[in-house]
C-alpha cells in the first residue's frame, strides 16, 4: 500500500499531463504526443489511486478493469471513421451512467456510515470510502448529499441522451426532432419535480428519492435529445461531452478527490467551448439549439429565381481539366456516401495535373466536430490543403471551380441575402463566387433544415445528380 | 419588295449600308436587292461581289431611289435625297430626328415611312439592331488605335536591353459601349487603364475589362436604369468634385479618351483647357464626342489640333466610317436584323407593325404623320439593379473610437461577471464546509485553465479533441477504485460495474484518438 502522500503526488502529475495532452492539441504533429500524456496520465491516476490507502477489493477490480479494456480496443480498433460521432456519443453514456453507478453508491455508504453512527457502533470497521465518509462532519455530509444529487442527475441525463444521440447517429433511432406532447412543457415539469424529490432527499428521504430522482433525470436526456436532430447532432454531442465532464467533476467533489474534481472540469470547459463554437458557426444561441428545431422564420422566404440545371460527368471533367484552382467543400452527404476516399483519389489526380486543390470545411460540417477533417485524413487527404471556413472564404472569388459534395445549409447563400430566412446570418461558406460551381447531391430535396437553397438556382451552378461516391468514380477516368 | 441601298452623299463618308453578305440574307426573307454602282467601294466591296451575291447593280442614284422600295443608308439623307423620296416608300437611315426636325417636316411631306436606326429602343430584343452600340464599338477601339498614331511611345511598359519603358496610362472618360470598347482595346495592348462614368453601376462592367475604375464618393450618384442605360446631366456639386478628380488625373495620364454623352444635349465640357495645359507634351486626347461639340474645350470637330504645350487633340467625328468594311459588316448586319423584324412571314412583303415596341420606337414618319417621340416602351430597359454600397471605411478616429468603446464594453462586461462571481463565492462560503471551498478553488481553476486550453486547439483536431476528453472523462473510475473495497456487497457491484463500464472508455478512448491522429498526414 501506498501512502497519501504518493497518491496525491500521483494525481498533481496525472493534472499536469492531462492539461499538457488536451494543450498539445493545437497542431497535428504535437497531438500524436499529446494523446500519450494523456495515457500516461490515466495510467498513472489509476494506478496510484488503485494502490492508495484503504482500496482493496482487487479480485472485482483487475478482472473488471481488463474486461473493460478488452472491449474499449476491440471497438476502437474496429470502428470505422464515419462512425466516429455514435462512437463518441456512445462512450459518453458510459461516463454518464458510471456517474449515476457510483453517485449511487456514495449515498448507500453515507447511509451505513450514518446507520453505525445512529447505532454508536465503532465506525472503524469501514472500509474504502465509508472509512473517509467517517471521518466527515454533519454539515460535510450535507454537502455531500448536495453533489449526489447533482452527480446523478447530470450523469443520468448524459446517459439517457447520450444513448439517444448515439441512436440517431447509428441511424438507429429516427434522426428527426420528435418530441412527446407536452413538449418542453413535459421537460420543465420532470425538472420541477426532481427539484422537489432532491429536497425530499436533503431532508432525509430515503433511497428511493435517489432512484426516482435518476429516473426523471432519464427522462430529461431521453427526451430533450429526441427533439434535437440532423444539423445540431455536433452541437449535442459536444453538449453530452460537456456533461459527462461535469458529472466527474460532482462525482470528485462527493468524493472528495481533487483529481476527478480537475480533470472533471477540463473536459466539462472543453465540450462547453466547442458546443460554443459550434453554435457561434450557426449563428444560433446555445438555447435555441437545445431547445430543438429551427426557430420559426420571421417573414416568407425570398421567392427563387431560376431552375436546377443538371450536369453529367463529362461536363464536369471538361471544366475540372480546365480548371487551375479547384476547391472541393464536403459535407455530412460525403460521409454518408463513404465517399472520402473517392473524393482523395480526384484530388491525388488534379494535384498531379498541377492545379491547385484545397478543401473548406465549414465548423458544423458533418455530424461532430471536425467529422470532416478526420475522414479527409483517413482517405489520405494531406492536412495542409484542408481548410476552415474563416481561411479560405475569400478566395471563393477567385476559383475556377467549386465542387460541393453533399453538403446544403453551410452553403446556402440565403443566408446572407434573405434576413427573413430561418438561417440568416449564419456564416456559409461563399462558394456561389467562384467561376464554376458543382454541386452532387442525391436528389432535389431540401437540407436538414428544410430550407430552399438558392445556390442550386444560381446561373453558375451546375447539379451534378447521383450518390457522391458513384458519380465521382464515374468522373475519376474523365480527368486527364 | 426591292430593297436598295444607295452611294452615300455625304463627303468622306466609306461605309455602306449593304453588304454582299447581309444581301444574302435579304434574299431569303424573300426581298430583292439593288445597289448604286459604286456604292461599296470604299467599303471594300466592289460591284462584282455584289453580283456574286444575286445583288442587281444600278446605274445611278436616281435609278436606285426610283426602283427601290425600301432604301437602306448610313446617313441621314441629304436634301436632295429627301426630295426623292416618295409616298409608301421607306427609308432606313441613321436619322437624328431631335437635330433634324426639318429635314423630319421634309420626309413627312414627301409621305414616305421613316425608321431611324438611332431611335431603335434599348431592350434585350433589339440589341441585335443596335446600330449605335456597334458603332460606338468601332469607335472606341479606333480611338485607340488612332491615339496610339499620335502617340510617341509604346502602350505596353518593357524592360528592354535598351533601357525600360513605362506602361503608357489611359483615362477613359464615359464607360458606355466605346468606353468599355477602348478600355478593352488599350488593355489588351498593355496599358494601365483608369475609367470614369457617373453611373456607379458601370463599375463592374469597368473591372471586368481590365481597367481602374475611378470612384467618385458622392452622396446621390446617378442610377442610370431610370433613363434606359444613359447617363443624365449631373448636379453642379458632381460636376465639381468630377472636375477635381481629373485635374488630379491630367499630369499624370498620357492617353485621355473622352466618350461623354448625354442624349439630346450637347455634350459635356469635362476636359477643361487648364487640365490640357497640365498634361505632358506628347499626350494625346481623342474626344468622342466632338460631334456633339466636344468634351475637351480645345476640340475643334474633325480636326488634329495641338496645343501650345504640345498636347494633341484629336476631334474626328468619322471614327466608324474610317474603319469601312468593318462598320459596314456590322450596320448592314443591323439592318438586316431589322428587316427581318418587318418581314415575319419571310415572304418579301413589309409588315410596318406599329404595335411592336421596336418598330413603333425606330419609325419616326409614317403614313404622313410624324411619329417621334415614341411612347415609352412597354418593357423597361434594364431591370433596376440596386446599386451596391461600397462600405465607408472607417477614419482611424472612428476606429480607435470604436476600439475603445469595444474595450471599456468588455471591461465592464468582465468585472461585473467578476462581480457577480465574488458574491456568489462569498454566500457560498458563509454555508459551505472549509473541506468544500478547497476542492471548489482546484475545480474554479481548472475550468479556468481548461477554457485557456482549449481555445487554442485546431479546428480540424476537434474529432479527436471529443475523443481525448471522452477517454480523460473515463477518470470516473477513480470515484469506482474508491468505493470497490467497500464492505457493503450492493456498493462493490455497483462500483464494478462503474470500473468495467469506465476502462471501455479509457483504453477506447485513447486508442481510437490514436487511430485518429496517425492519419493526419503532410502533403
Amino acid at each position: 500500500m501506498l501512502e497519501q502522500g504518493f497518491v496525491s503526488a500521483a494525481a498533481i502529475a496525472a493534472s499536469v499531463l492531462f492539461i499538457l495532452s488536451l494543450g498539445g492539441l493545437s497542431n497535428q504533429e504535437k497531438a500524436k504526443r499529446a494523446v500519450w500524456y494523456g495515457i500516461v496520465g490515466m495510467t498513472v491516476a489509476v494506478f496510484f489511486t488503485a494502490l492508495g490507502p484503504g482500496i482493496g477489493g482487487y479480485w472485482w477490480l483487475i478482472p473488471m478493469m481488463l474486461i473493460g479494456a478488452g472491449i474499449g480496443a476491440y471497438v476502437a480498433g474496429k470502428v470505422e471513421m464515419t462512425e466516429m460521432p455514435q462512437l463518441v456519443a456512445a462512450l459518453h453514456s458510459f461516463v454518464g451512467l458510471a456517474a449515476v453507478l457510483v453517485a449511487w453508491s456514495a449515498d448507500l455508504e453515507r447511509r451505513r456510515v450514518m446507520a453505525a453512527r445512529a447505532a454508536e457502533a465503532s465506525l472503524d470497521q469501514f472500509s474504502a470510502f465509508a472509512a473517509l465518509v467517517a471521518t466527515k462532519a454533519p454539515d460535510e455530509l450535507m454537502f455531500l448529499q448536495v453533489e449526489v444529487v447533482l452527480g446523478i442527475f447530470i450523469g443520468a441525463v448524459t446517459f439517457t441522451g447520450s444513448v439517444i444521440a448515439f441512436g440517431k447517429l447509428a441511424g438507429k433511432v429516427d434522426g428527426k426532432p420528435r418530441q412527446l406532447p407536452g413538449g418542453h412543457m413535459l421537460n420543465a415539469g420532470a425538472a420541477v419535480l426532481s427539484l422537489l424529490l432532491a429536497i425530499l432527499y436533503l431532508n432525509g428521504a430515503g433511497f428511493w428519492t435517489l432512484i426516482v430522482l435518476a429516473a426523471l433525470a432519464f427522462f430529461i436526456g431521453y427526451h430533450l435529445i429526441m427533439g434535437i436532430g440532423g444539423a445540431d447532432m455536433p452541437v449535442v454531442v459536444s453538449m453530452l461531452n460537456s456533461y459527462s465532464g461535469w458529472a466527474a467533476a460532482a462525482i470528485g467533489f462527493t468524493l472528495s478527490n481533487d483529481l476527478l474534481i480537475v480533470t472533471g472540469a477540463l473536459v466539462g470547459s472543453s465540450g462547453a467551448i466547442l458546443s460554443y463554437i459550434m453554435c457561434k458557426a450557426m449563428n444560433r444561441n446555445f438555447i435555441n439549439v437545445i431547445l430543438g428545431g429551427f426557430g420559426g422564420s420571421q417573414g416568407p422566404a425570398a421567392e427563387i429565381e431560376g431552375e436546377q440545371v443538371a450536369i453529367d460527368a463529362g461536363g464536369v471533367a471538361s471544366a475540372l481539366n480546365d480548371a487551375d484552382s479547384v476547391i472541393i467543400v464536403p459535407g455530412y452527404g460525403m460521409a454518408v456516401a463513404q465517399a472520402q476516399t473517392a473524393v482523395s483519389d480526384l484530388v491525388r489526380k488534379l494535384r498531379a495535373a498541377g492545379k491547385t486543390v484545397r478543401f473548406g470545411i465549414h465548423p458544423v460540417a458533418g455530424r461532430l466536430p471536425g467529422h470532416m477533417n478526420v475522414l479527409l485524413a483517413e482517405a489520405k487527404v494531406p492536412y495542409d490543403i484542408v481548410l476552415e471556413m474563416d481561411e479560405i472564404n475569400d478566395d471563393f472569388a477567385t476559383t475556377d471551380v467549386v465542387i460541393v459534395i453533399g453538403s446544403n445549409d453551410i452553403v446556402n447563400p440565403a443566408a446572407e441575402e434573405d434576413p427573413n430566412s430561418p438561417i440568416a446570418g449564419m456564416p456559409v461558406l461563399k462558394v456561389w463566387e467562384a467561376k464554376q460551381v458543382f454541386v452532387s447531391k442525391r436528389g432535389q430535396g431540401t437540407g436538414y433544415s428544410g430550407i430552399e437553397n438558392p445556390l442550386f438556382f444560381k446561373e453558375n451552378t451546375r447539379m451534378f445528380y447521383g450518390d457522391a461516391r458513384d458519380s465521382l468514380n464515374t468522373l475519376l477516368p474523365l480527368i486527364d | 419588295m426591292k430593297i436598295g441601298a444607295p452611294k452615300e452623299s455625304a463627303r468622306g463618308e466609306a461605309r455602306v449600308a449593304l453588304t454582299p453578305e447581309s444581301a444574302k440574307q435579304i434574299q431569303k426573307l424573300g426581298h430583292e436587292c439593288l445597289v448604286e454602282t459604286g456604292a461599296g467601294l470604299a467599303a471594300g466591296f466592289n460591284d462584282d461581289t455584289y453580283r456574286d451575291a444575286g445583288v442587281t447593280v444600278v446605274e445611278g442614284a436616281d435609278a436606285l431611289w426610283r426602283d427601290a422600295e425600301v432604301v437602306i443608308k448610313v446617313r441621314e439623307p441629304s436634301d436632295e435625297e429627301a426630295e426623292r423620296l416618295r409616298e409608301g416608300q421607306t427609308l432606313i437611315a441613321f436619322f437624328w430626328p431631335a437635330q433634324n426636325e426639318a429635314l423630319l417636316e421634309k420626309c413627312k411631306a414627301q409621305g414616305a415611312t421613316v425608321i431611324a436606326m438611332d431611335m431603335v429602343p434599348r431592350i434585350s430584343r433589339a440589341q441585335k439592331m443596335d446600330a449605335l452600340s456597334s458603332m460606338a464599338n468601332i469607335a472606341g477601339y479606333r480611338a485607340v488605335i488612332e491615339a496610339g498614331n499620335n502617340f510617341g511611345r509604346f502602350f505596353t511598359g518593357q524592360v528592354t536591353a535598351a533601357g525600360k519603358v513605362p506602361p503608357a496610362k489611359v483615362l477613359v472618360i464615359g464607360a458606355g459601349v466605346a468606353g468599355l470598347a477602348a478600355i478593352g482595346t488599350a488593355t489588351s495592348l498593355g496599358a494601365v487603364v483608369r475609367a470614369f462614368d457617373v453611373r456607379p453601376e458601370v463599375s463592374e462592367q469597368i473591372e471586368s475589362m481590365g481597367a481602374e475604375f475611378l470612384f467618385l464618393d458622392f452622396e446621390d450618384s446617378q442610377d442610370g436604369s431610370e433613363s434606359g442605360g444613359y447617363a443624365s446631366p449631373s448636379s453642379p456639386e458632381f460636376r465639381e468634385k468630377q472636375l477635381a478628380c481629373f485635374r488630379e488625373q491630367a499630369p499624370d495620364v498620357d492617353i485621355v479618351i473622352t466618350t461623354a454623352l448625354i442624349p439630346g444635349k450637347p455634350a459635356p465640357k469635362l476636359w477643361l483647357e487648364d487640365m490640357v495645359a497640365a498634361m505632358k507634351p506628347g499626350s494625346v486626347i481623342i474626344d468622342l464626342a466632338a460631334e456633339k461639340g466636344g468634351n475637351c474645350d480645345l476640340t475643334k470637330p474633325d480636326e488634329r489640333v495641338v496645343s501650345d504645350n504640345g498636347v494633341v487633340v484629336i476631334g474626328y467625328t468619322d471614327f466608324p466610317s474610317r474603319m469601312a468594311t468593318q462598320s459596314s459588316l456590322l450596320y448592314a448586319t443591323n439592318i438586316r436584323h431589322m428587316l427581318t423584324d418587318l418581314t415575319p412571314e419571310k415572304d418579301g412583303v413589309i409588315n410596318h407593325n406599329m404595335e411592336d415596341d421596336v418598330i413603333r420606337g425606330a419609325t419616326v414618319t409614317h403614313q404622313g404623320e410624324i411619329t417621334f417621340p415614341p411612347p415609352p416602351p412597354k418593357v423597361k430597359a434594364i431591370g433596376a439593379s440596386k446599386p451596391k454600397k461600397k462600405e465607408k471605411e472607417p477614419t482611424p478616429e472612428e476606429k480607435k473610437a470604436a476600439e475603445l468603446a469595444a474595450f471599456k464594453a468588455q471591461t465592464k462586461r468582465q468585472v461585473s461577471l467578476l462581480a457577480v462571481g465574488g458574491v456568489l463565492m462569498l454566500l457560498l462560503g458563509q454555508v459551505a464546509p472549509a473541506s468544500f471551498m478547497q476542492h471548489f478553488i482546484v475545480f474554479v481553476l481548472a475550468c479556468f485553465i481548461g477554457f485557456q486550453v482549449i481555445w487554442k486547439v485546431s479546428h480540424s483536431l476537434h474529432t479527436p479533441l471529443m475523443a481525448v476528453t471522452n477517454a480523460i472523462s473515463g477518470i470516473i473510475i477513480l470515484g469506482a477504485i474508491l468505493q470497490i473495497g467497500s464492505g457493503s456487497a450492493v456498493v462493490s457491484v455497483l462500483a464494478a460495474i462503474s470500473v468495467l463500464i469506465a476502462s471501455i472508455n479509457i483504453v477506447g478512448g485513447f486508442l481510437v484518438t490514436r487511430r485518429m491522429l496517425a492519419m493526419f498526414q503532410k502533403s
